[in-house]
């Protein structure tokens, strides 16, 4: 079987009744129809199996508490600064 | 989006009441009396060298008095500003002080507002033993919370943003429960906390302003002073930390600014944070109750505005949700 992407040839493997296809150039892979919702059900098998506790939040991070806004977040409101309500919250209270 | 509702607008828009304060800033001042913008529940006349200040309606004599013997002493000397007479006065219902006029933070120029200047301020002033001054009642800061929220819809009123907005209050631990006839729906203190958040007795690290921002302070004679005595008292000084605390969370303080604040308040030896390790052990709950009451008071403006949240409101919404997952992840795991 030929890569629908680069054209690489295809491998076939079997893991634990998943059969995928991989591309030797590119790495790609390829499911069979069904073999994606068959992972998610062995997926969730596995968590149930394992049922860990819900992580703890993680510890903060450059000073910042595990609440805050995430950090693609900031910049994206100091634009603003002018805004009124912004302005006005900083002298009021 | 100050403490609005409830406001007397007759009271407010009244003559009488300004030209009394007028008359009393000719007393102590040396120019004609001018009204001076301000939060809407008080007014603030200057008469030259001399403000005049009507507290707002509601405000007990006793607390304002005891608050008055212990910044009128020579203890806050240099960090909140002394009143030019320690008398309070009466202008029909309202109380009354007088102090010295300054100069406010420019509030069309915020980017050079004297961030490190307070942090020193705040420093000096949880540096004082609360037992060294006339006694005080408690910091005001924890109780505004709860009376904020209070003001908003609840039940099937409420907005989506209110509804959050409560949520988040309610998993906040310790805080003065909300007021209102219908009993208390906050959450108390457990049997556990020997004080309520932001309570504490006396002793060291004790003093609080108890209502800090950017319009606390003003320059006389060439130095920064803090103001405005209505809040302070005993309490966890690291309240006084947690509007900027709220905002850096948020996301909406640079975090350029936020560390330099920090970092100015740990150099001038505050005591609500450690000199070093992590601010968050002791900012983390001051600062998410004031993010739940800066976002309350932002719905709570917008609703009298009749519009939308704009940008800046709906982060500290955003930031209240925030909050809820956070308190909620860390109780599940506490609890495991």
């Amino acid at each position: 079987m030929q890569c629908p992407k680069c054209r690489g040839n295809m491998r076939t493997y079997e893991r634990n009744g998943v059969h995928i296809d991989q591309c030797d150039g590119c790495r790609g892979i390829f499911l069979d129809y069904g073999e994606l919702e068959t992972l998610t059900r062995m997926e969730s098998q596995w968590s149930q199996q394992h049922a860990a506790p819900a992580p703890p939040p993680p510890p903060p991070a450059h000073g910042a508490p595990g609440w805050g806004a995430p950090a693609p977040h900031y910049g994206g409101h100091y634009g603003h600064h002018r805004q009124r309500s912004w302005v006005g919250m900083l002298f009021s209270t | 989006m100050g403490e609005t509702c409830g406001v007397d607008e007759t009271l407010r828009a009244s003559g009488e009441l300004i030209d009394e304060l007028g008359r009393i800033g000719l007393r102590y001042g040396d120019a004609p009396p001018v009204v001076l913008p301000t939060r809407p529940d008080v007014v603030i006349v200057r008469a030259g060298s001399v403000v005049v200040k009507a507290h707002a309606p509601g405000a007990g004599r006793e607390p304002l008095a005891a608050r008055m013997r212990a910044v009128a002493g020579p203890e806050l000397r240099g960090i909140l500003l002394e009143p030019v007479t320690g008398e309070v006065m009466s202008a029909g219902d309202r109380l009354v002080t007088v102090w010295p006029a300054g100069t406010p933070v420019d509030p069309e120029d915020p980017d050079a507002a004297p961030w490190e200047a307070g942090a020193r301020l705040l420093a000096g002033l949880h540096s004082v033993p609360a037992g060294a001054l006339p006694p005080l009642p408690p910091a005001g800061g924890p109780a505004r919370v709860g009376r904020t929220v209070a003001r908003l819809a609840s039940g099937p009123a409420a907005s989506a943003a209110e509804r959050v907005v409560r949520r988040a209050f309610d998993s906040l631990p310790g805080l003065p429960a909300l007021p209102g006839p219908t009993g208390p729906t906050g959450p108390q203190p457990g049997p556990g906390l020997p004080h309520a958040a932001g309570e504490r007795p006396a002793g060291p690290c004790s003093l609080a302003h108890g209502d800090w921002h950017l319009g606390q302070m003003v320059r006389v004679r060439g130095e920064w002073i803090l103001i405005d005595a209505d809040d302070l008292g005993v309490g966890d000084p690291a309240w006084d930390l947690a509007r900027p605390a709220a905002w850096f969370a948020a996301g909406l303080l640079e975090p350029e600014v936020w560390h330099r604040f920090l970092a100015a308040y740990r150099a001038a030896g505050g005591c609500a944070v450690g000199a070093g390790g992590d601010p968050w052990e002791r900012l983390d709950l001051p600062a998410q109750a004031l993010t739940v009451q800066l976002a309350a008071a932002a719905v709570a403006a917008a609703g009298r505005e009749g519009r939308e949240l704009d940008e800046v409101e709906q982060v500290l919404i955003d930031s209240c949700q925030r909050i809820v997952r956070f308190r909620s992840a860390c109780h599940s795991a506490d609890t495991q």
